[in-house]
């Protein structure tokens, strides 16, 4: 290619003014020859220092080595030995913060983009091994089953991986789901121009290949208790119920009709489809004027969303400043080009309506960075005598989410911390209930699709121990 | 798939479904409701347990055809199948020996209001029961409700059956006869429950009404169904549907139950359209 060893290879993306109007996937992937490439950059390090930002362990020079060496489905293979969901990964992983963060060519150059390269190998996989979807599982396959039965509670990222992980050691294992597709966030929240359905199905699918059975509307906690699944035959519970619970800012007028949470917002449109109105018929109110409040990942998916859903003005209103943003830093960047205004150290202090309780205005304040408050962040202050009022038809509160009440509410011995976090051991995932495990969002608070896994998975070896444990063997 | 194994039409525009859903039926209590989809493209929309049976391993929906989707929903037929039923949802009503507990029903609210009535005399409270509708080809449920209460009051607003006038001019002569009431349910179109309330404040009776704001996942992770109670955002899938009437900020959920109206009328002309 005759490149810098030092530069990565670029990904190619849909262009910005095409791509604000269609809910396609944004970033197009690899080539071939763009995986090889950016693979023989790999040093190969011994010490293997990438692997340690990784919360699964995934070997990545292992993976990264046999594409450089063209052997793609045997990449693909490496990879799901420790990650059974490596094509959502390659996606949404914060790589930045982890594995490449830790690269050593990244001390002076820019790291290996590992993320990249995973979503290539599996990607290719799919395409090259059945373009039907279904994956080559004999070799995870467990030799002898029966070694007993679990129940997942929750289908997220935390809950695939659990049950994922319990099937390739034997045991019959159930997932219990809520809503009416599984996915947790994945299907609800993240939209399809980052995540596809097609690929989100794909990975669920290998799961479900594994020996998982999924029931989906099954809400634990109301059609059955964590006791009665315990006595009712299975030998562990893992609850992996995420953090949907949506907050709000508690200021005047944020029931007027056009204020979302963004959990609202982005169920209605991804898991509901209403960016498929009206074939579709779940509604959606986005007007031209969106304002949405925050500026995490979920934060940048309503904003780009909205977009995508016709607005003509969409601004990201955040009360720190640039640094501070929580967001990845490629989806800013993706949200810039798409057009998304960032109106930063600025804080909505009153939503206005009309007549008709639909909101119309909202009025704002702006700050300014004081010292330092727990987070370590420096505190926003509002400066008195600032105020404005800006013209707006949807706002999208997108402030945080807490973790999902409806099986602490009815699991009085399910021990939680005062916002509503399972209290678990940090190294099984035990609760305060013998037999009943937890983890992802639902024990740390909104965090990432790969801390969530990681939980999972520690989770399954802890029951896996507890069972043998108990039916001796 | 959920599979419905009876359909009935019990008025006018009003549907009943018995449907398949036996782990659902064992765990039913008066006051729960469920969401159902119909098929992959339809919405998720919530409607009360109207009755179960958990040894037939059944419930029972009973609903008006209001919009789009509960149109498509009557146009299910017996042995067809539901593709999604989720419930229980919601906190039970709670049931307990009052005395004597006055249930008021205005239109398709009786079927949310039955189960509870039962459920209230089960436990050994007087049931004074009143139910109504604009016209009498909209009165369900008369024989159950007769069953589940110890009297029963029908009006209608044009008087075509029993007496002419509002629930609420039966429940203003309750009161002015001096009956005793312990508590009271109001359970109907958002006017009729607001106007109960209105009266039973200023006699200082309990009352409970069952919210219907509007709803996606009925599990509490959205925040759409949110209403003010006594100052305090709520959402009615997980805290309700019953809440204290008297505490109940009635302007604000008239207000965001009409936020897809234009969208509601649009759906539903061209459903009908599709279908003429
Ligand atoms: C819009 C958005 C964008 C995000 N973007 C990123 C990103 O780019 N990268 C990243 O790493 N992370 C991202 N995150 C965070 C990430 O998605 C979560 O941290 C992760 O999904 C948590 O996984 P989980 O399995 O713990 O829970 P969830 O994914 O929340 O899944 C929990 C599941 O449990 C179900 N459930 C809840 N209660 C019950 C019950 N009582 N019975 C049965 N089922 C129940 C829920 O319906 C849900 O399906 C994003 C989050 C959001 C909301
Ligand atoms: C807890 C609860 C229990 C209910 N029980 C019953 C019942 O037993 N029988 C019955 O006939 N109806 C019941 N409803 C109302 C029923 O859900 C709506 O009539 C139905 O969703 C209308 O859908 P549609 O497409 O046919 O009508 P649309 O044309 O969409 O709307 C007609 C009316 O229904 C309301 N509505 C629309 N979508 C929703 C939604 N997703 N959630 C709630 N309300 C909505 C609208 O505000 C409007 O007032 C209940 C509602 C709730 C919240
Ligand atoms: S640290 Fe970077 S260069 Fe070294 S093995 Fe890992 S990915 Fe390759
Ligand atoms: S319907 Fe989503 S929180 Fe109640």
């Amino acid at each position: 290619m005759g490149k810098e060893i030092g530069i990565r290879e670029e990904m190619p993306r849909q262009a910005p003014e095409v791509r604000r109007c269609n809910f396609d996937e944004v970033a197009l992937g690899y080539s071939v020859e763009q995986a090889v490439g950016e693979a023989k950059r790999c040093l190969q390090c011994k010490k293997k220092p990438c692997v340690a930002g990784c919360p699964v362990e995934v070997d990545i020079p292992a993976f990264v080595h046999l594409i450089a060496e063209e052997k793609f489905l045997e990449a693909a293979k490496s990879l799901k030995t420790t990650n059974a969901l490596p094509a959502i990964c390659g996606r949404v992983c914060p790589q930045e913060e982890q594995c490449e963060q830790l690269c050593v060519l990244g001390k002076r150059d820019q790291p290996i983009a590992i993320g990249r390269l995973e979503r290539f190998a599996a990607d290719y996989e799919a395409a090259n091994v059945d373009p039907a979807g279904k994956c080559d599982v004999t070799d995870r396959r467990p030799p002898v089953a029966n070694m007993g039965k679990v129940a997942i509670v929750g289908s997220g990222p935390a809950g695939l991986t659990a049950a994922g992980e319990l099937a390739c050691m034997g045991y019959d294992v159930t997932i219990m789901e809520a809503l009416h597709d599984p996915g947790g966030v994945l299907a609800y929240g993240i939209p399809p121009f980052r995540l596809p359905r097609t690929i989100l199905n794909r990975e669920i699918d290998y799961v479900r290949s594994l020996g998982v059975t999924i029931e989906t509307n099954a809400i634990v906690g109301k059609l059955y208790t964590l006791r009665e699944l315990l006595n009712e035959g299975y030998d562990a519970v893992f609850v992996g119920t995420g953090a949907g619970l949506p907050q709000f800012m508690k200021i005047p007028g944020e029931n007027l009709n056009g204020v979302y949470s963004a959990n609202e917002y982005l169920t209605r449109i991804n898991l509901m489809k209403a960016y498929k109105y009206p074939e579709y018929p779940t509604p959606v109110r986005v007007g031209k004027k969106v304002a949405v409040i925050g500026a995490g990942n979920v934060a940048m998916d309503a904003a780009r969303c909205s977009l995508r859903m016709g607005a003509e003005e969409v601004s990201i209103v955040y009360r720190r400043s640039r640094a501070e943003m929580p967001a990845r830093a490629e989806e800013i960047e993706n949200a810039e080009e798409e057009g998304v205004k960032m109106d930063l150290l600025t804080a909505p202090i009153r939503f206005i309506g009309d007549d008709e309780g639909f909101l119309k205005a909202m009025e704002c304040i702006r700050m300014e960075l004081g010292e330092p408050d727990s987070s370590g962040r420096r505190r926003p202050v509002p400066m008195e005598g600032s105020n404005y009022i800006q013209e707006v038809d949807t706002a999208v509160i997108a402030i945080g989410q807490s973790p999902n009440p409806v099986v602490r509410q009815s699991e009085p011995d399910l021990q939680t911390t005062k916002w509503g976090g399972i209290i678990t051991d940090e190294e099984t995932g035990l609760t305060s209930i013998p037999g009943i495990y937890a983890g992802g969002d639902a024990v740390t608070g909104a965090a990432t699709v790969i801390t969530a896994m990681g939980a999972g998975k520690k989770a399954a070896r802890a029951i896996d121990a507890y069972v043998r444990e108990k039916k001796g063997l | 798939m959920y599979k419905v194994v009876k359909k009935t039409r019990i008025a006018d525009v009003v549907t009943l479904l018995e449907i398949e859903a036996p782990a659902l039926a064992k765990k039913a209590r008066a006051g729960q409701f469920v969401i159902v989809r119909l098929n992959e493209k339809s919405e998720r929309i919530p409607l009360t347990l109207a009755n179960w049976d958990a040894a037939a391993g059944t419930i029972t929906i009973i609903f008006q055809h209001a919009g789009r989707s509960t149109h498509e929903l009557a146009d299910v037929q017996e042995g067809g199948e539901i593709r999604d039923v989720v419930g229980p949802l919601g906190t039970a009503t709670e049931i307990e020996n009052y005395g004597t507990v006055v249930c008021v029903g205005g239109g398709i609210g009786v079927a949310v209001l039955k189960p509870i009535a039962k459920a209230l005399k089960e436990a050994g409270n007087t049931v004074i029961s009143i139910i109504g509708a604009r016209d009498k080809s909209l009165i369900i449920l008369e024989d159950e409700m007769r069953e589940a209460s110890s009297e029963l009051f029908i009006t209608t607003d044009n008087g075509s059956y029993g007496r002419q006038g509002f629930v609420s001019n039966v429940l203003t002569d309750l009161i002015a006869e001096g009956r005793k009431i312990d508590l009271v349910f109001a359970i109907g179109p958002v006017p009729m429950m607001r106007v109960v309330a209105d009266l039973t404040k200023q006699h200082g009776l309990r009352t409970v009404v069952s919210l219907d704001s509007v709803m996606i996942d009925g599990t509490g992770m959205c925040g759409g169904c949110r209403v003010t109670v006594g100052g305090e955002t709520k959402f009615t899938c997980v805290d309700g549907p019953d809440f204290d009437a008297h505490q109940v900020d009635w302007a604000e959920l008239v207000m965001r139950k009409k936020t897809y109206a234009h969208q509601e009328k649009c759906q539903l002309d061209a459903y009908k359209g599709g279908k003429g």
